[in-house]
């Protein structure tokens, strides 16, 4: 597959072109900054390629046309920022329960509540525990550059397709907002099943399709919810992908995903000057999560400390934690608000972790 | 060239945004990497607006600067707010045409130059950023006078490329400021 020369384009627009090269040709949403821009580039490009696009009266309503375009079997994506996600949880609950593929799109902004406009990841939990009710999960990706957007929002409709399943693009408003070169390919690697469960007519069948997440006896949803399990089980073998830095010598690794992942690549440049080795590990799924390879690093000799970097007050940690199961002394630090970390204050932290690994570790 | 560091502050309005894309453009044609990362939000109405690009040999690390090679500033408020990212002998490029004041920092150098004039006197006020940018491009090497050419003629839709000629004199004309 030959690249084709970059341009230099906006996060949020990649991410629209990179469903309609997916072959996405439904896409509903409603507006909320930062990431508009998804809804714009739609909203342009649709009409052009005769694809569907619905600026919905609620983020409820959008969801909810998700659920309906996926159930007759077609690629749909929908986007938004945290409040307008917590909206949109009956509905991809729902999505869950159905079993239906669908890709949806989270550029994070600071919470709780309205909170605020600018970058966060404060969205972790709700994005990889679930986040509706019930027993479920999303796979959920997060880029860290406008290139991954791009590959990786691409790789969401494989992904749902695959599993039948919702896959979340994880974002925040930096990389939303952010412009970078990117190299698109003359042809996507899509890989989309038939689909013959889908609810778009009978087509010579005897039966018609039912599409539903409602199964009212307790042993019939208990299968069901058995199925579901086996599916995540499938997944967590089988789908999480991350970067490894310069683990195999590093004194102290840092945990961090997405637009925190581009700070301390420069602060390991700095670290090193320092003389401390500092390497990385990056999940790109936050589900599932890169666990293994965190307990295999934890149990490196040359390993003395963990430092987990979030836009939060601390949610991927826990999982950072369980997977080093004590072996090693876990830190924390992050900021909120809508505030990045200067480089300098990552800094500083990993120069007192290296002075003594224990001191200020987590319990 | 490792992370070189801009950071472009001024009003809503002044071209702010649009003048990080072009320096941004102007090195990817060089086949840089780039990043450009816009303050975004209310302020963006009238009240203050900057953005920061990263130019750089290797992938960029962070999009957002903490620490500039060069400041360009279109009003007084951004020289107070951004002036103590200046690396040590980073520049700070300010539009003297529309407002006046000393930085603080002994250990940069200041290039007050009359962008707006430069505007004004070739008759297109969007020009004025033009203007800076050929003084940084001057004074830094951070991309050529002729990749910025070739980059807006490339990402220029073509009616529009009437506009080139004036925007290379602006950027010539703030090239003489850099020396």
């Amino acid at each position: 597959m030959m690249a084709q020369k970059k341009v230099l384009m906006k996060g949020n627009e990649v991410i629209a072109e990179a469903a309609i090269r997916a072959g996405c040709r439904n896409y509903f949403g409603y507006p909320i900054t930062p990431q508009t821009e998804v809804m714009h580039y739609m909203a342009k490009k649709m009409v052009q390629i005769g694809g569907n696009f619905v600026q919905a009266e609620s983020e409820v309503a959008a969801i909810n046309m998700v659920y309906g375009a996926a159930a007759a079997g077609f690629r749909v994506m929908t986007s938004s920022s945290s409040p307008g996600i917590s909206l949109k949880q009956e509905g991809i609950s729902y999505i869950a329960g159905a079993e239906l593929p669908a890709v949806a799109v989270n550029i994070v902004r600071a919470g709780p509540g309205l909170g605020g406009i600018q970058p966060s990841q404060g969205d972790y939990f709700q994005a990889t525990k679930g986040g509706g009710h019930g027993d479920y999960r999303n796979i959920v990706i997060a880029p860290a550059s406008v290139q991954e957007l791009y590959e990786l929002t691409v790789e969401a409709f494989n992904l749902a397709d695959k599993y039948r399943m919702l896959c979340m693009i994880l974002g925040d408003g930096t990389l939303g907002q952010m412009m970078e070169p990117v190299a698109f390919r003359d042809e996507e690697p899509i890989v989309e099943p038939e689909k013959p469960w889908a609810a778009c007519g009978r087509g010579g069948r005897a039966e018609h399709n039912t599409v539903t997440s409602i199964y009212i006896q307790p042993d019939d949803l208990e299968r069901k919810n058995q199925e579901l399990v086996d599916k995540y089980k499938i997944i967590e073998r089988d789908e999480v992908r991350y970067e490894a830095i310069g683990i195999e010598d590093a004194e102290i690794v840092i945990v961090a995903f997405s637009t925190c992942s581009r700070i301390c690549r420069n602060v390991i440049r700095q670290a090193a000057e320092k003389g401390i080795k500092v390497g990385m590990i990056r999940p790109i799924t936050l589900w599932p999560f890169p666990k293994n390879v965190i307990r295999e690093t934890a149990a490196l000799p040359n390993v003395k400390a963990f430092l987990d970097i979030e836009l939060s007050a601390g949610q991927m940690v826990e999982d950072v934690q369980l997977a080093v199961r004590g072996q090693k002394p876990v830190h924390f630090y992050g900021r909120m608000g809508g505030n990045l970390p200067m480089q300098k204050e990552i800094l500083d932290k990993i120069i007192a972790i290296h002075e003594n690994p224990e001191k200020e570790a987590l319990d | 060239m490792i992370d070189f560091s801009i950071i472009l502050a001024g009003f809503g309005g002044q071209g702010i945004l649009s003048a990080g894309k072009m320096a941004a453009e102007a090195a990817l044609y060089e086949g840089k990497e780039v990043s450009w990362f816009p303050s975004y939000g209310p302020e963006m109405r009238g009240g203050t607006a900057n953005c920061s690009v990263v130019i750089s040999d290797e992938p960029i690390g962070s999009p957002v600067v903490n620490n500039a090679d060069v400041l360009i500033c279109l009003n007084q408020p951004s020289v107070e707010k951004f002036e103590s990212y200046l690396n040590p002998g980073g520049i700070l490029i300010i539009d003297s045409s529309l407002f006046y004041v000393e930085p603080t920092r002994k250990d940069i150098k200041f290039i007050p130059m009359e962008a707006s004039k430069i505007a004004s006197d070739l008759g297109n006020m969007a020009f004025a950023t033009i203007s800076m940018l050929g003084c940084m491009s001057a004074a830094t090497g951070c991309f050529k006078k002729e990749s910025f050419e070739s980059a807006l003629y490339e990402i220029l839709p073509e009616r529009r490329h009437k506009f080139i000629p004036g925007n290379m004199e602006a950027f010539s004309k703030g090239a003489e400021f850099a020396k």
